[in-house]
Order: structure tokens, then sequence, then C-alpha cells
């Protein structure tokens, strides 16, 4: 990184503290994710009935579920699984979209016409209502969700890769590239594809914590994740049947999990625009 | 010119609809061979059970066209579309249309009803953050926006329930359209709030806008963030520009500026929000009739998901598309009476 770099990125910074509280919070997430099950004082999944419902106490920080669970152990111990769901979604959406992209902006002719109007085709209707369709098709495990959260999320990464490719392939060293003896596919891969890249990073921290909302949106309607596996939105269905006797420490903690997580991720994704994309700056 | 501006108006939708049709067709065939993928055979399901003989399964099996090849299959359903037949909801014992149209109203209520909420708090709250830049209300705007986007639909849902219905005891009982001590008012639209005043029923009309408030309201602040920011933004833009600064200084009044000139302006971006903030509330749809136990078509949808039941899901998701495209249409038809520049061209 040359200097320039990190002063921009310092004056970014400066004048905008709030990414730096969101780096610091994705970090913290993130190590949660890491060491959270050796750290929490209960065990997530062993229940003791006689402790079932008690309101938050010294004991029970976020009180206990209707088993009498520790509901803060599970809510930390929840953040691997729903930060591993929603990072392995946006990779492989990231990584596939960005390549048939590429490949479309490059190529263009009849093939972009046609991954546009699939594109279009899966753009057409309600994205949630689609991934609840995926996954109860291909069966109701973690790996579906995945992939489920990742195919709705693969128009927005085509449709950016294409349209940053096709301004750039009849660009001077594009086609020097070509002129010295490059196959199309060196081209792409190795020329066009690095140049999009880090315009397009910038997106995968938006969509963390959408896909994050996703994936605890389907275990919530009963998709995905099964209990008793601590899940966020697992949590929230279960502590669903018990708000209106007034049990609102079931729904609260994973619900402020949740929120925080997106939170960061957002936050810390419109400060990566302003540092990656000085252009987009608002 | 007014004719002038119908007939483009006009043509522009028809090709516009036109041009979505293959979309359609798209979403079918997807739909459809989702659906075929599905885990379990449904003839096991429906026979009397798992124990039940061979020939029984056999028989559900042929009875459910489940024995003809994939592509035939695609066919014949394709033809049953053409022709408006969605299929049997083996769940229900229904027609998946008739099933549809008795659930549809339920969930269209909900969701125009949050969408009228949404903008009638959302465009005020963006066009006085735009008018003063930097205040409170800007802030506050902001803030909001923020936590907006943050909250999953299902968490607000379930916290506006504890707080309207558990703490302060002012909300009904979080179940379904109508308090089970209420008459349903005489279908004539399915939208009970027009029901009951088709009915003259007050009192009923009452409890059934009581029943759909919290709904109404959670889905609301779901999209109230990014209708009021890009208001904002929008209003932004047309309050900098030259003709607003010119009919200032001509000396009309600033509410006639801020209304008829600036917003006019202002509200091509919020129509094209519209469309995509509609297609995520039908997504939300799902959520939040889960949350409240709503009969509408999103829930109708779900139960036989579980129940691996293809046709009303492909029905579902059939209807979900068009609407959108419906939408779509709609959106582009305002779009010219909005701004008759844009039908020109």
């Amino acid at each position: 990184m040359s200097t320039a770099t990190l002063n921009h990125i310092g004056w970014v910074l400066r004048g905008n503290l709030l990414t730096g509280v969101a780096a610091a919070g994705v970090g913290l997430l993130c190590l949660l994710a890491i060491i959270g099950p050796s750290i929490v004082p209960y065990d997530p999944v062993v229940s003791d009935v006689s402790q079932a419902l008690r309101p938050p106490s010294a004991a029970h920080w976020a009180g206990t579920d209707q088993l009498g669970r520790d509901v803060f152990s599970r809510t930390v111990v929840a953040a691997r699984l729903d930060l591993m769901i929603a990072a392995s979604a946006v990779a492989l959406s990231f990584g596939v979209g960005a390549v048939i992209g590429s490949f479309c902006g490059y190529v263009g002719g009849w093939l972009d016409r046609a991954v546009g109007r699939f594109v279009d085709v899966l753009m057409a209707f309600p994205l949630f209502v689609l991934a609840m369709a995926m996954v109860a098709a291909l069966g109701n495990r973690v790996e579906n969700i995945v992939i489920a959260t990742a195919f709705i999320n693969l128009p927005f990464y085509i449709r950016f890769a294409r349209a940053e490719v096709n301004v750039r392939r009849n660009l001077g060293w594009v086609e020097a590239a070509r002129a010295c003896g490059d196959s199309h596919l060196k081209v792409v891969l190795s020329f066009l594809l690095p140049n999009v890249l880090p315009a397009m990073a910038v997106q995968v921290s938006l969509n963390l914590g959408w896909a994050v909302l996703n994936a605890a949106g389907l275990s919530f309607i009963g998709l995905g994740v099964q209990a008793p596996t601590p899940e966020w939105g697992i949590m929230v269905a279960e502590g669903a049947r018990f708000i209106s006797t007034g049990n609102w420490w079931l729904v609260v903690c994973p619900g402020i999990a949740l929120m925080v997580t997106v939170l960061f991720f957002n936050l810390l994704g419109d400060g990566l625009r302003d540092i990656l994309d000085p252009r987009m700056r608002t | 010119m007014a004719k002038d501006l119908i007939v483009s108006t006009l043509r522009r939708t028809g090709r516009r609809f036109l041009s979505s049709v293959p979309a359609l067709v798209g979403v079918l065939v997807f739909t459809f061979l989702l659906m075929r993928v599905l885990p379990g055979d449904p003839a096991v399901f429906f026979a009397s059970g798992p124990n039940s003989g061979k020939e029984e399964i056999e028989f559900v099996r042929q009875q459910m066209g489940l024995d003809k090849p994939i592509p035939q299959q695609l066919a014949i359903y394709l033809g049953d579309v053409a022709q408006g037949h969605l299929g049997r909801s083996l769940t229900t014992g229904q027609a998946v249309t008739a099933d549809i149209r008795q659930r549809l109203p339920a969930s269209l209520e909900l969701t125009f009803t949050a969408l009228l909420l949404a903008l009638s708090a959302a465009l005020p709250l963006g066009i006085l953050a735009a008018l003063k830049p930097g205040s409170i209300i800007d802030h506050a705007v902001r803030l909001a926006c923020v936590a907006g986007v943050c909250m999953p639909t299902f968490v607000s849902g379930l916290l506006l329930v504890y707080v309207f219905y558990y703490w302060l005891g002012i909300a009904p009982d979080p179940t379904g359209r109508l308090d089970v001590f209420a008459t349903a008012p005489p279908a004539v639209t399915g939208f009970l709030l027009i029901d009951f005043l088709l009915a003259g029923d007050l009192e009923g009309w009452w409890s059934a806008a009581r029943q759909l408030v919290l709904p109404a309201v959670t889905m609301a602040l779901f999209v109230l963030a990014p209708i009021a920011r890009i208001t904002r933004a929008s209003m932004l833009t047309a309050l900098g520009s030259d003709f607003v600064r010119t009919a200032r200084s001509l000396g009309l009044s600033s509410w006639r500026v801020v209304v008829v000139y600036a917003l006019r302006n202002a509200l091509l971006p919020v129509l094209t929000i519209l469309g995509i903030v509609f297609s995520t509330m039908l997504g939300a749809n799902v959520l939040v009739e889960k949350v409240f136990s709503w009969p509408g078509v999103a829930s109708y949808a779900l139960d036989a998901l579980l129940a691996s039941d293809y046709a009303p899901v492909q029905g579902f998701v059939l209807l979900m598309a068009t609407i959108f495209v419906l939408v779509n249409l709609v959106v582009d038809v305002l779009y010219g009476i909005a701004d008759p520049r844009v039908s020109m061209d």
C-alpha cells in the first residue's frame, strides 16, 4: 500500500468515525464466531427444565428459554453458524458471478443476451420467495441455505461484472494483451477480472448483512437449520411462541444480535465504498 | 396533446407488457423444474400413508400424472396454465386458483395498507429532511433509515406484539384477520375494510382495522427507510436546481415551490424505487404472515411447501411474478403521468 492510499484511508476514517467502529465490530463478531463456543458460561444445547423461562438475571444474562437453556450462550454460539452461512454464500456468488459476468461482458452477442434474460427472469420475482422454494426443493439442510442465498445474490454480481468488463473490453491495454497473442481466456481471467474485483468487493460487505438476514429469515419459517442447533432465526421462531405471554428476552437477545451484525456490515460497506471507490462518495 | 399522451402511454404499456411475457414463461418453466426435484414422493405422501400398498401409490402417481416423462408433464402444465388451471392443492383438496382467489385479498389488503402507511410517513419525512439538511429531523431520518434496514421484519413484528398486545394491552390478539367473536361481512371484494364499509358495519370495520394495524406497521417499518432515503436525495437535487431558484425569485409561495415544482420533479426516482419496494414487500409477506398467522397467500404457499404439495407453490410463485410485472407496468404508466417527457421517446 502506498502512502497515498494510507493517507486516503486515514482521511476517510477521520471523517467517518463510524467506519472504524464498524470495522472493530465486525472484527469482534469474527472473534466471537471463532472462540465463542469455548468462552460461553453454559452449554448451548443442554436443557435444565427446572430453570425454564427465567427472566434475565445475574446467573443468566439474557434469561433462559422454555427448556432452561441459557439464551445468552446460545446467541453467542450461534454467531459462528450465522456468519459462516452468510460468508460462504456471498463468497460463492461473488466468485461465480464475477466469472460469468466477465465472460458475458467480454464475449457479448447472444451469450450476453441469453444470460441477461436469465438474470432478468431471476430478478423478476421476490428473491426471498425464490430462496424459500430453492431450499425446499434441494432439501432442508444448511448447505442448501448457502446455495439458495448465493443464487439469489448472483444476478447482482453478474450484472455488475458484466457492466464493468463491457466498458473495458476495447480499451488500449486489453487490445495490447490480445495483440501480444494472449488467448481470450487469459485476457478475461488475468487482465479484466482483476480490474473488476475491487469495485465488486464493496458490494460484498453490504451483501453480507443482507445474507445474514436472509438466512435467519429462512430458518425462522422452518427451512434450513433445525432445532436444537443454536441459530438466530430459529431462536426468534421459538421465542415467538412465548411473546404473547410476555417472555420478551427469547426474541430480543437473538434479535439484537441480528440487528447489530447487519448494522456493522452495512456501516463497514459504506465506509469501504468511500475508501475503495472515491467516485461514489456521498 | 392529452390524446397524444394517452396514445403514447398505451403504446408503451403494451410494449412493456409484451416484453415481460418471456420472463413470465421463464419463471413458469423454472418453478416447474424446481418443484420436480423436491425430495420425497408426493404419491407416497398423499396415499393413505407410508404403509399403503404398492398399487395404491402407483394409482395416486398415475392420477397426479407423475408417471409421465418430465417434458410431457411440463407441456401439460403449460397448457393448463394457459387455460387458467393451476392444478389442485392436495392438502386443501381445492383448485389452487380457488384457494388463491380466496386468500389473495388478505395479502393484498395487508401489503397495500402497509405501502400506504409507509408512503404517508416516508414522503413527509424525506421532504422535511431535504428542506433542512443537517437539522435534527435530517439526522433522525438518517438514523431511522439505518435502523430500519437492519431490523429483521420478524423481530420488529414480535416486538410490536410484545409492546402493544402484552405490555400496553391496546392491540388485539395478534392472530388472523378477524376477532374470533366477530362475524365476517358478506364477501364482495374480499378486502375486509371495504366489505365492512359496504355492509355499513362500523364496529366490524374497527375490529378488522385493529387486527390489520400491527402487521401493516411491521411491514411499513421495513420499507420506510428506502422510500425516505430516496425522497430526501431526489428532493435535495430538485431543490438545488435552477427552476426552483427561478420560482423562488419570482416570489411564489414556498409551499407552492416545494410541492408543485420540486416534489413533482423529485417523484420519478421515488416511483422507480417503489417497484423494487413492492417486490421486497411481497417477499416479506411470508415472514409477516407467519408472525401474525395472517391467512394470506404467502402462508398458504409456505404450508404447501412444507407438505411437499407442488401445485400451490408453483401457483404462488407465478402469482408473485405476475403481480410484480403488473406493478412495474403501473409504475411505468405513472412515470408518464408524473413526467410527460418520459413518454416522448
